[in-house]
């Protein structure tokens, strides 16, 4: 093959094959974890699959658990592209849905079509505003962006504790949570979707938010690599320096990309609240924050790729609460640490397998009858 | 005299608060100084933690615990040196996942082990936590108002480790500042370039001051389970990790001003315990929830406004590449 | 008598890159030699090697007669090599003693190995002329006595060998004169020192014998006092060399660039511009020497709108110009940086990204909100034929093209605006001979469009070469000002070092 095309092939081996050999890094010594509390790695592995993928109803949990990390996805790997590490999507996600939870409850008996964009809107607004202070204290002071996220994690699970348990409780029961939402409120599901088209199909909570997260993919995606607005953004992140000399204010794009982030984290309720639960609970992100970075990571930042992670992290969740069944040691810590360790090798170790992969393609290259 | 019971207290109190902030925060002082960011070390003391709690119920033995706590904060450190200076990999990233893989190890494990839905078996026996240390009269020095008080609550009575924390930070002022080890740490994370010049191994520095920063997280996480509890509970450091480094950079990497900033927290965290239900003019009582979030606020608070812009090590964060010359 | 420093046959490969191919060179004791070759020509990488930095694939180090394996700094320390980086390996914070005791301290405790370190220093200042003030940080020093540091480390651990990488790069002329003494009193002592550089004056001034390098071969080696500059010159390249670029005298217009008592302060406060007052007129190069340091870099960033001025007035074609960078290259403005890697391109983005970088809100490159990737490719390649850029691949990375091509990028996208005022900082830095003599004959060609052009440069042959007019700024401030006709080398050096009423 050409110079060119080798190297045109070497990149896209690099783009798929690295983070397949990150996964199954880390899913190796999952495998070991297991193996150390008594159970049959493989057996652990299969039941998973079978959990996730395999039936209509697995699949639709795998893509309704998904929708979230897509979100939180996205909104890691917007605030990457600018350099920063956006650690408070779960805060941003729980505050969203304080947004989107509050419009659902005094929606009354509007229609879906005019429910939905609102709660949308504030659950975005909701959402960038949880990540402002961050945001600014970055621009403006320089701290640290990371210690300020984490820390508005905790003051969200604070917040929202309080609300759920003197605000907005329903009265009379004792569970922190509100009441149920209207109907306008509920996402349709997929299997009401596919119903009116003639598909029956038993598909879980997966529901139409999942449309709305792979057009936020979509939109993500223009943003960065089509916009000049993303241009900026690539700049700042990559060399803040440049950007000055650029005219580009790095402080002016830190904090916009921090809104943005913040609010594509604060569009999960769209899923958890209004397509699932239909009701503000406890700790309802349950950790996706913390997946979203993983996810991002191991789709290095580039939405298709988000969109992918996100899926197979879906399939982690959902075939880890079916094996929970087989296998009761095995719980939801377990796919945290899975989660940690895809961002170990996807975003500290990823050096680690990038110069063998390249030794190997230059010998393989080499191999080949040169023109 | 009331008040300065309370006072003598509260200031007792402040002591068990701030004592895994300490170390924790002497830890982030030779990683940050040497140039490795330290946002591991929550992940590092809360393996330690479970790691501490685990030996100890099981062997019986609290020093066994210590050990074993010091021990795995350290196979913690060394993995996350291995990721930030032999891969070079980028710091922050390898932190969180450091965190996120401790926090989904530990509860894995135990409920394996224990069957207890992650927790660790309670520590029942004296012997496998570390307890007050009385010292000598103490009980006598009680009725003896102010200064007997003092000896006898603010003094004595604390664990082991919180002796241990008090001596390591003028230690840790020695090293740093007085041998040729300290030297060589602090001129690695202002500019490695010059240490690699001078024929001293970047790569070895950052690694025993990552080791360090690791031994130190492993008797601060022992200390929350074995000693300021009695046993390890999913998630229990609880953002103490943070703090800690909070403080570090409001001390300005240095020992003194950064044990000065834990017990800033330590008190605010202390008076807020003790002020919880209880009824405050005008506001009435502070939810328990505000009081827990107090010192998440006060970190924000600290970074954002009364430190400025603080300067770091010059070379924190940035990976070394040899012979970049 | 042994050579100090001999090398046989090293060779060096970096992947496809052979950077040095068997050389073999000598050393006499007791000798200044000078080592020359352009960028890429393979002596630093010849220098890493003595100094340990890297390892040679092939070939051996033999000091004063024996053999020695360098695996790491510490053994070329070991073997009594020593060396004086361009950019000095010094921790600011610290004082100059412990930055000399740094890494030979003599001992786990730090109190003892000072108090020994601060009486051999006392004796190594006597002895060779150069004293520094031992507790003063090295941050607060002036770049000469940093420098001197440098050579106080390299001398406290007994080298005997020492190597000097580019050391006028940041010196005035007659700080440079002071090394050059210091060098020779070296070499009085006994004393080897390898001087690395491409300053072709310099090496005819102090070496006794010079080594010239191209392309990871040896091409020449003659004492001195059997060469020239231009043979020298010749040899690094390859073929006769222009050091003179050909231009008409210039015909000025009005002014389009006027500066009045601008005063720039530096982000502790401290003015590093102190008033400084110039024109710059259509067709017309302005040419600021001085050495690095001096204010020039502050000037340029408030110049191109990166910091805002303290005191002071610009005026852009008669007008105050309005807001930051952006604003300014809308009004006719355009920086080429002084620093191409660190402010000049994004390294990671390819070609084309980096051709529209302060431009990509321009209409031209898409509609509305949205980039063309069309647009954006086709200006690019348009940018790279016009400017001669190799390969011409808008789709590479950035960091694969060579200096000479990066740089020409650079110009390209600044000129393609048809600014009217051009404000250049060291055009030609890293960039090769050929791609120098291209990147002067268009900066010509620009002048004698009506472009006003303002050069600020470390290399006083380019600021003699291409200027019309020529200010010297030393300390902050314009110390001298005159006609091309009327500058000499020496008259701008003296300005330089801010002796003042030297010139105009």
């Amino acid at each position: 093959m050409s110079a060119k095309a080798g190297s045109r092939a070497a990149e896209w081996a690099e783009i798929l094959v690295l983070p397949a050999a990150n996964l199954l890094a880390a899913l190796v010594i999952s495998g070991i974890v297991v193996r150390i509390i008594g159970e049959n790695p493989w057996t652990a592995f299969k039941l998973m699959l079978g959990g996730a993928f395999g039936s209509g109803e697995g699949i639709g949990y795998t893509l309704y658990y998904a929708t979230n990390f897509i979100f939180t996805g996205l909104a890691v790997a917007v605030a990457y592209h600018a350099g920063l590490f956006n650690i408070g999507a779960e805060g941003q996600a729980y505050i969203g849905g304080l947004g989107a939870g509050l419009v659902c409850l005094s929606a009354g008996a509007a229609p879906f079509w005019a429910v939905l964009p609102a709660a949308m809107f504030a659950a975005a607004v909701f959402g960038a505003g949880w990540a402002l202070i961050p945001a600014w204290l970055q621009a403006r002071r320089g701290s640290h962006i990371v210690i300020t996220t984490i820390m508005f994690n905790f003051i969200a699970s604070a917040l929202m504790t309080w609300l759920l348990v003197n605000v907005l409780i329903k009265p009379g029961q004792q569970s922190p949570e509100t009441r149920q939402f209207e109907a306008g409120a509920w996402q349709p599901t997929a299997a009401d979707i596919l119903g009116r088209i003639g598909i029956h199909v038993t598909a879980g909570p997966l529901n139409f938010s999942f449309l709305i997260a792979l057009a936020a993919a979509a939109g993500v995606w223009v943003l960065i690599w089509r916009t000049r607005w993303g241009y900026a953004i690539r700049v700042t992140g990559e060399n803040p320096a440049a950007a000055v000399y650029a005219g580009i204010s790095p402080a002016k794009v830190t904090f916009l990309v921090m809104l943005l982030s913040g609010a594509l984290a604060g569009l999960l309720p769209l899923n958890e609240l209004m397509g699932a639960q239909h009701r503000i609970s406890l700790d309802f992100p349950a950790g996706a924050g913390f997946v979203g970075i993983a996810v991002a990571l191991m789709g290095r930042n580039n939405p298709a790729g988000v969109c992918v992670a996100a899926v197979l992290f879906g399939a982690l969740v959902q075939g880890g609460s079916e094996l929970s069944f087989d296998m009761p040691h095995i719980n939801r810590d377990m796919v945290v640490l899975i989660q940690g360790l895809v961002i170990l090798f996807c975003g500290a170790l990823e050096n680690l397998f990038k110069e063998p992969l390249r030794g190997l393609l230059r010998s393989f290259r080499r191999a080949q009858p040169q023109p | 005299m009331e008040q300065y019971t309370l006072l003598i207290l509260l200031m007792a109190a402040t002591v068990r608060v701030a004592t895994p902030l300490i170390l924790a925060a002497l830890a982030g002082l030779f990683s940050e100084r040497s140039g490795v960011i330290a946002l591991g070390l929550e992940g590092m003391m809360l393996g330690a933690a479970f790691a501490a709690a685990t030996v100890s119920a099981v062997s019986g033995s609290a020093w066994l615990g210590l050990g074993a706590g010091v021990l795995a904060a350290m196979v913690l450190a060394l993995l996350l040196a291995f990721a930030c200076v032999t891969q070079r990999g980028n710091q922050v990233v390898a932190a969180m996942a450091v965190n996120i893989i401790v926090a989904g190890v530990a509860p894995v494990l135990a409920l394996a082990w224990f069957d207890q839905g992650g927790q660790t078996p309670q520590l029942v026996d004296r012997a496998q936590r570390f307890t007050g240390i009385i010292w000598p009269w103490a009980r006598q020095a009680r009725s003896v108002p102010v200064p007997g008080l003092m000896y006898a609550e603010l003094l004595s009575g604390h664990s082991l480790i919180v002796y241990l924390a008090a001596a390591l930070v003028p230690l840790s002022a020695w090293v740093l500042y007085r041998t040729r080890f300290g030297l060589r740490l602090r001129a690695v994370g202002e500019n490695p370039q010059a240490v690699d010049t001078a024929g001293v191994s970047v790569a070895r520095l950052r690694y025993q001051a990552v080791l360090i920063s690791g031994a130190l997280c492993g008797v601060a996480g022992t200390y929350l389970s074995i000693s300021a509890s009695s046993g390890f509970v999913r998630d229990m450091t609880a953002g103490k990790g943070y703090l800690a480094l909070a403080a570090l950079i409001f001390g300005k990497w240095r020992p003194y001003p950064a044990l000065g900033a834990c017990l800033l927290f330590a008190f605010a965290d202390a008076l807020a315990a003790r002020l919880q239900g209880v009824p405050l003019p005008v506001v009435g009582v502070i939810p328990v929830q505000f009081i827990i979030a107090l010192p998440y606020v006060l970190t924000v608070l600290l970074l954002a406004g009364f430190v400025g812009k603080s300067t770091p090590p010059r070379a924190i964060g940035v990976p070394y590449e040899k012979g970049s010359v | 008598m042994e050579p100090a420093l001999e090398l046989r046959g090293i060779d060096k490969r970096f992947g496809s890159v052979h950077a040095n191919r068997t050389v073999s060179l000598s050393v006499g004791a007791g000798t200044v030699h000078g080592i020359i070759g352009e960028n890429g020509a393979g002596k630093s990488t010849l220098m890493n090697i003595v100094y340990g930095f890297q390892r040679a694939d092939a070939g051996e180090v033999r000091v004063h007669g024996r053999g020695v394996d360098i695996r790491r700094p510490h053994d070329a320390i070991a073997a009594g090599i020593g060396m004086v980086h361009q950019h000095f390996m010094l921790v600011e914070n610290f004082t100059v003693l412990e930055n000399v005791v740094l890494g030979a301290e003599a001992g786990a405790l730090l109190g003892p190995g000072l108090r020994r370190a601060r009486a051999e220093l006392e004796r190594l200042g006597r002895d060779y002329g150069l004293e520094a003030p031992l507790d003063e940080r090295v941050g607060q020093l002036p770049v000469g006595l940093q420098q001197r540091v440098e050579i106080l480390k390299a001398l406290y651990r007994g080298a005997d060998i020492l190597i000097l990488d580019e050391p006028t790069a940041v010196l005035t002329p007659q700080e440079a004169c002071q090394l050059f003494r210091m060098l020779a009193r070296l070499r009085e002592q006994g004393k080897t020192a390898i001087l690395v550089t491409h300053k072709l004056r310099e090496i005819m001034a102090i070496a006794d014998r010079v080594t010239v390098m191209r392309q990871g071969a040896v091409v020449a080696e003659k004492a001195t006092t059997e060469t020239s500059p231009s043979e020298l010159a010749e040899r690094m390249v390859g073929r006769p060399v222009l050091l003179d670029v050909k231009k008409t005298p210039a015909r000025p217009g009005a002014p389009l660039l006027e500066v009045t008592d601008l005063e720039v302060r530096d982000r502790r406060g401290s003015p590093r511009v102190k008033g400084v007052n110039f024109t710059v007129r259509s067709a017309e190069i302005v040419g600021i020497a001085g050495v690095a340091g001096n204010g020039q870099s502050e000037l340029l960033e408030a110049l191109s709108g990166i910091t805002a001025p303290s005191r002071g007035r610009i005026l852009l074609g008669g007008r105050e110009p309005a807001g930051g960078a952006r604003e300014r290259r809308g009004q006719g403005l355009a920086h080429v940086p002084e620093d191409r890697l660190r402010m000049g391109v994004v390294a990671s983005f390819s070609a084309e990204d980096n051709a529209i970088l302060g431009y990509h809100d321009r209409p031209e490159y898409g509609w509305g909100p949205f980039l063309s990737r069309a647009a954006v490719r086709s200006g690019c390649s348009r940018k790279m034929s016009e400017w001669d850029v190799r390969p011409a691949e808008p789709g590479r990375r950035i960091g694969a093209f060579s200096g000479g091509n990066q740089q020409k990028l650079v110009l390209a996208r600044e000129i393609d605006s048809r600014p009217r005022v051009l404000i250049v900082g060291q055009p030609t830095r890293g960039v090769d001979i050929g791609a120098i003599e291209f990147i002067h004959r268009r900066l010509v060609a620009l002048r004698d469009e009506g472009v006003a052009i303002l050069l600020i440069s470390v290399e006083l042959e380019e600021i003699l070469g291409l200027s019309d007019r020529i200010l010297v700024m030393a300390g902050g401030e314009i110390c001298g000002e005159m006609d091309r006709s009327e500058a000499t080398e020496e008259r701008l050096g003296l300005m330089m070092a801010g002796i003042k009423g030297a010139g105009g």
